[in-house]
């Protein structure tokens, strides 16, 4: 089930690129995986260690990278990142959102998001919050002015809160905002439809047969 | 009343049901599976005790981690094994089409859906994979999705989705010879840029889209999700009928004929309004190289890799600075002295007949350079590589010093044993330059198969129309 998303307020982490993709977020040699779970370790692989890294490894043991953000040890215990534009683009690997909430990432703001990875943060518990890129430029002089800053995200109100009690609204639409207030399972909601999509089957069997008789014709 | 958009059209056609906020139940025709982002979504069916709701719309096939060669011995990564065997018990546990390794069908799963017909205009199809965009050629809503979705889609048959915005790129007027589809696309993604297509569904339309071969309109496609649109997509004309006509999962006899008529119904409405639009003229696209760690940051082979301090934007230009550090590159260097290590031809963007092809028609008397450690052409399926070898392509890549492996997705993500090593530099026919995307320091530079072929032969980037 979903874990459910209301208010928190935690430490910031920046992360100043742009385009930050998938393939950066979590590495391809370990989507071998069978599960959701246990990416925390391998988030950022790439960026994060000096050497490379494979699946099953103990990657306590692993050299890091000590100019890296996320090793910096203002940052332990972040559960807020901050982005740049178009975080999350390329692969649609869910892998990358298990990665974040699995290292303990509960929201990521960013002027902009990646269509595929904005959904699949949803689905996860993982709030993505769009702000104005003026905004994410001066949270990004604040974070890296003050140790230990935090901000305050609250999805009830829809609304970011500096230290000093500035705040930015942002938009979710308002479907997502309640499955992730809820921790609400979307099939379930969706089978509640059921009667519905048979209707639409029905409907449009007549209207294009051809749709439903999908497999190996002679 | 304004007109409808292909979008539009194939939108209204798959609502089930909208929410008060516009969110919609989106039904879904065709969901192609692989063994990388399924395995949790059966899983967690299983969990749940929930059944797919319709399984004859499901079709699997293991690409992404499939060796490439031996195949007689097995996978040797246990990992991997592990995937590919899991797809198997899944797909024997809910009775789901299916083609293994050792199946002639078996490919990449953007290559094989196409082919089998699996794919057909009107349809939405999804896959859990980003280029899923590509199926979109054939005038279908196609769009790639999480594990979650994937999860939602077997057992709903639906997909829980906000309308895009609709867009437009017209490239108007005909391209020159040697300028191929990914010429175009890559030229169209260097004007728009990685995020330009964002919240978008993109109908690439014009008389170079309309001039292009299906499997042209597919490289197309398949990359409009490094422009950032979610869904790429082209109006039906005879070359989308004719292509799917025969093929083994399209309609027969009267079926057939319904089915055409009502495919000529999918083009946007001559008065139909776009949120966006982009022409481009397609005499000035030459073919393009990328220089970067992100397919905007293209050049045309004629041109030099650009400067950070002509970029304005302080952040663009610390992203352009990362990029020429990890590719090891210096701004105003011309694009044919960047010297080569490997070069793959493949990839769900260009694999197909057509690509093997052009690169052949390149190679063909010709030798790979002494240098290039490598040279790989890994066609897109069994079929496409068994027609290959009917008509002697693999001999003219042997010849010229490649090699010919089996099918899947290979060095385009290397999750299998093919890959490059830190510091190698590799001309590809793929789709994402990533930082590592081909192997832990590896620099990507993407180019058409005929691009790649040429670079092969010289060891560096070439103008192939002066070859």
């Amino acid at each position: 089930m979903m874990e459910r998303f209301d208010k928190l307020n935690a430490v910031v982490m920046p992360l100043d690129r742009s385009n930050v993709d998938t393939d950066a977020i979590i590495p391809k040699q370990y989507l071998k995986s069978v599960k959701r779970t246990g990416f925390g370790p391998t988030l950022f692989d790439d960026w994060r260690y000096l050497d490379p890294g494979e699946p099953g490894m103990d990657h306590g043991q692993r050299r890091v990278n000590p100019d890296f953000v996320l090793n910096d040890p203002r940052y332990q215990g972040a559960r807020i990142l901050l982005a740049r534009k178009n975080f999350g683009c390329g692969s649609s690997r869910e892998h990358a959102v298990w990665a974040l909430t699995d290292y303990g990432f509960r929201v990521v703001i960013a002027p902009s998001f990646a269509d595929i990875f904005f959904g699949n943060s949803f689905k996860n518990g993982l709030l993505p919050v769009v702000l104005d890129e003026a905004i994410v430029d001066r949270l990004f002089e604040e974070v890296q002015a003050h140790p230990g800053y935090t901000l305050t995200v609250d999805l009830e109100a829809q609304v970011v809160t500096t230290p000093s009690g500035e705040s930015f609204p942002f938009e979710v639409e308002p479907f997502r905002r309640h499955c992730l207030l809820n921790g609400l399972d979307d099939i379930g909601l969706t089978l509640q439809h059921a009667d519905e999509i048979r209707a639409y089957e029905a409907r449009r069997r007549a209207e294009a047969p051809w749709l439903f008789d999908a497999g190996p014709r002679a | 009343m304004t007109g409808k958009t292909l979008y539009d059209k194939l939108w209204d056609a798959h609502v089930v049901r909208r929410e008060e906020d516009g969110t919609a139940l989106l039904y879904i025709d065709r969901h192609l599976v692989h063994e990388v982002t399924s395995p949790q979504a059966f899983e967690g069916l299983r969990l749940a005790g929930r059944k797919p709701w319709r399984t004859d719309t499901v079709v699997a096939v293991p690409d992404h981690n499939v060796p490439t060669k031996d195949r007689d011995q097995g996978v040797a990564d246990p990992v991997a094994r592990t995937q590919l065997e899991t797809l198997q018990e899944n797909v024997n546990t809910f009775g789901i089409t299916f083609f293994p390794m050792g199946d002639v069908r078996q490919g990449i799963v953007h290559v094989i859906g196409p082919e089998q017909g699996a794919t057909l205009p009107g349809m939405t199809v999804v896959c859990g994979d980003s280029h899923t965009s590509t199926h979109g050629a054939f005038g279908a809503l196609s769009m790639g999705i999480g594990t979650s979705e994937v999860e939602h889609v077997l057992a709903t048959q639906c997909l829980l989705q906000k309308k895009m915005k609709n867009m437009r790129v017209s490239v108007d007027g005909h391209v020159g010879p040697g300028v191929t589809a990914k010429d175009i696309v890559l030229a169209i993604i260097g004007r728009i840029g990685t995020a330009g297509g964002t919240g978008c569904a993109i109908e690439f339309a014009g008389e170079a889209i309309r001039d292009l071969s299906m499997e042209g309109r597919m490289t197309v496609c398949n990359m409009a999700i490094e422009a950032g649109a979610r869904a790429g997509m082209v109006a039906v004309d005879d070359t989308t009928i004719e292509y799917v006509k025969d093929r083994p999962f399209a309609p027969k006899g009267e079926d057939w004929e319904r089915a055409v008529a009502a495919w000529r119904e999918l083009q946007s409405d001559a008065d139909a309004v776009f949120d966006h639009e982009v022409h481009i003229d397609a005499a000035d696209i030459v073919p393009q190289v990328t220089w970067g760690t992100s397919p905007e940051m293209v050049v045309p082979v004629t041109d030099r890799v650009p400067d950070p301090a002509a970029a304005g934007d302080p952040v663009k230009a610390r992203g352009m600075e990362r990029a020429l550090e990890y590719m090891g590159l210096q701004a105003g260097m011309p694009v044919t002295d960047i010297r080569l290590d490997k070069v793959f031809i493949g990839s769900c963007t260009n694999a197909r007949l057509e690509d093997l092809r052009a690169a052949a028609r390149v190679v063909e008397g010709r030798r790979v350079a002494e240098h290039i450690k490598l040279a790989m052409v890994v066609p897109g399926s069994g079929l496409v590589k068994q027609q290959a070898e009917r008509e002697g392509l693999d001999r003219i890549f042997r010849d010229a010093g490649f090699e010919w492996r089996d099918p899947g997705c290979s060095m385009c993500l290397a999750m299998n044993a093919d890959r490059l090593e830190p510091g190698e530099r590799c001309a590809s026919t793929s789709n994402r330059n990533f930082e590592g995307r081909q192997g832990l320091g590896g620099r990507t530079h993407l180019v058409s198969p005929a691009m790649a072929a040429a670079a092969a032969v010289a060891g560096h980037f070439v103008d192939v129309r002066t070859l």
